[in-house]
């Protein structure tokens, strides 16, 4: 079964963290990445919402704005595509992965269609 | 109670455990156990199988298998057969009697699952393990059917959908989830005890239930934590007859005929508090239970040894320093050493807790006690105003009209 992890964080944290903080903790992203190479199925970092644009068609009119779909306190900053067999196993995942100590990991099932 | 009531009491849980082990799927297990119950309260007439567990289960197990064959042929769901196959040949190999395996405790670890929400955990907890019906349930938690109906459905399509794993979890996370099924089990006993509104004080059949939940729970899983529990919940559960008097109104502790307690419950109690003191450090549940026990122990109010009682509500502020605990500790020194130490005790907890009635009530008692009538006459109005019970509410309101007299 597939899980998405997203990972919601406070995007202003990465601006006051100093190079080797940054290092350290894009060092346990890379370590956590190899660990768990089996499951993860793709995944990626984003840029920060400040470079997000909203797109709506309303009346089939285009609607353009710019930022995120919503304001909120924690930002979606990434995620990861994985792999596991159920919930529980998801869980033990996204409690590895170093956003989770700062910020949170929504965990979603993926939709199969048959 | 008929005999197929009594055995729809003692066997639902079990058996509804044991299909949707095989099954893999909650709504086909129940609606299969539905019916064989239904075809057993016509083909019974007079004469019960020698193995009515066995009988029910097969019974039930043909009906699923044989709605899930005619589904899988019309919707072609292969696969769902062949994950049937192995499971329900695997049950042969039961070494008990009525080859029904015994899966509850992967159904209350299931039930209870933290990715649950909690209201959704104790409703499904009683819908399944106790074999409850929705309309049972949302009245026993005073909401409407349609929403309890909601909720149950919710919370089996999200063990569905999100994949929640059918099992006991592995030892290193067993602690923590352990500790989230006890709770769900004191909820329901609280629940039914301190019933936080509606029109009775006591809705006993919840308590009834937790108490069988928390007996099954000891059965399958030894721990001295849930010994506690149990303890906790019988040692309160003794006073139910003495708590409301027969025209339905709130008696308190001090106030209550000891001689209606269940003596019973409060040896059985006794010993499972002791038992578990002498196998680890008391936690939670364990010093709630000695306080209760200390109450048992005494013939009267008078006699209650309250310096112990303190003494232990100390410990357990020391384990989970809340602002109720706090306020219980304070109404245990009030009647250890006197109302005056205890009204700075009181006082110091009026930011966390102004919204609580029992804070209010504490607080009024103790004005009361010490002379200062018209503060504890608008402290009693406070607590009303608060209070969602309507025993409670009563029981302020003459003590209102005590002052006032």
């Amino acid at each position: 079964m597939e899980y998405l992890l997203l990972i919601y964080e406070g995007e202003k944290r990465w601006e006051g963290l100093s190079k080797p903080e940054i290092d350290k903790e894009m060092g346990e992203y890379g370590a956590f990445g190899q660990e768990f190479a089996g499951t993860i199925r793709g995944g990626n970092a984003l840029q920060p919402t400040s470079t997000a644009t909203t797109v709506r068609v309303r009346d089939g009119k285009r609607l353009t704005t710019d930022g995120p779909f919503a304001e909120t306190k924690e930002q979606l900053g990434g995620y990861y595509l994985i792999d596991a067999p159920d919930l529980d196993a998801a869980i033990a995942v996204a409690a590895k992965i170093p956003g989770a100590r700062s910020g949170s990991i929504e965990v979603r099932p993926i939709m199969t269609f048959s | 109670m008929t005999a197929i009531e009594e055995i729809f009491r003692a066997e639902w849980g079990r058996l509804l455990a044991a299909l949707i082990h095989l099954l893999g799927d909650f709504d086909v297990a129940e609606e299969a156990l539905q019916e064989a119950f239904a075809i057993a309260v016509t083909e019974w007439s007079g004469e019960t199988p020698r193995n009515p567990r066995a009988w029910l289960y097969g019974t039930a197990r043909h009906k699923a298998l044989d709605r899930l064959r005619r589904q899988a042929r019309f919707a072609d769901k292969q696969a769902e057969l062949a994950y049937l196959a192995p499971a329900a040949t695997s049950i042969d190999s039961s070494d008990e009697e009525s080859g029904v395996p015994d899966e509850r405790l992967r159904l209350i670890f299931t039930c209870c699952h933290p990715a649950l929400a909690e209201d959704a955990q104790v409703a499904l907890t009683l819908r399944t393990l106790c074999g409850l019906t929705t309309e049972e349930i949302a009245r026993a938690f005073l909401v409407p059917v349609a929403t309890m109906a909601q909720r149950l459905v919710r919370a089996k399509s999200k063990i569905r959908g999100a994949a929640i794993p059918y099992r006991v979890p592995p030892a290193a996370e067993l602690r923590e989830r352990l500790s989230s099924v006890m709770s769900v089990v004191y909820l329901v006993f609280n629940e039914g005890y301190a019933a936080a509104s509606g029109a009775t004080l006591v809705r006993h059949d919840l308590c009834a239930e937790a108490i069988r939940l928390a007996r099954m729970l000891r059965m399958l899983m030894p721990d001295p934590e849930l010994d506690a529990l149990l303890a906790l919940m019988l040692l309160h559960d003794s006073r139910r007859n003495a708590r409301v008097d027969d025209a339905g109104e709130v008696v308190l502790l001090a106030d209550q005929d000891r001689a209606r307690w269940d003596r019973a419950e409060i040896e059985e109690g006794r010993a499972l508090l002791q038992s578990s003191m002498r196998r680890s450090r008391p936690g939670t549940y364990a010093l709630e239970a000695a306080i209760a026990a200390v109450h048992a122990d005494a013939s009267s109010a008078e006699e209650t040894d309250w310096r112990q009682i303190v003494a232990i509500y100390e410990r357990l502020y020391a384990l989970h320093p809340t602002p109720v605990v706090a306020l219980n500790q304070a109404v245990a020194v009030s009647m250890a050493e006197g109302p005056a130490p205890a009204l700075p005790l009181i006082d110091a907890l009026a930011d966390s807790l102004t919204g609580y009635h029992l804070w209010h009530a504490a607080r009024a008692d103790i004005l009361r006690r010490l002379g200062r009538s018209e503060e504890a006459l608008a402290s009693y109005r406070q607590a009303l105003a608060l209070a969602g019970n309507d025993a409670e509410r009563r029981f302020l309101g003459r003590r209102i009209g005590e002052l006032m007299g």
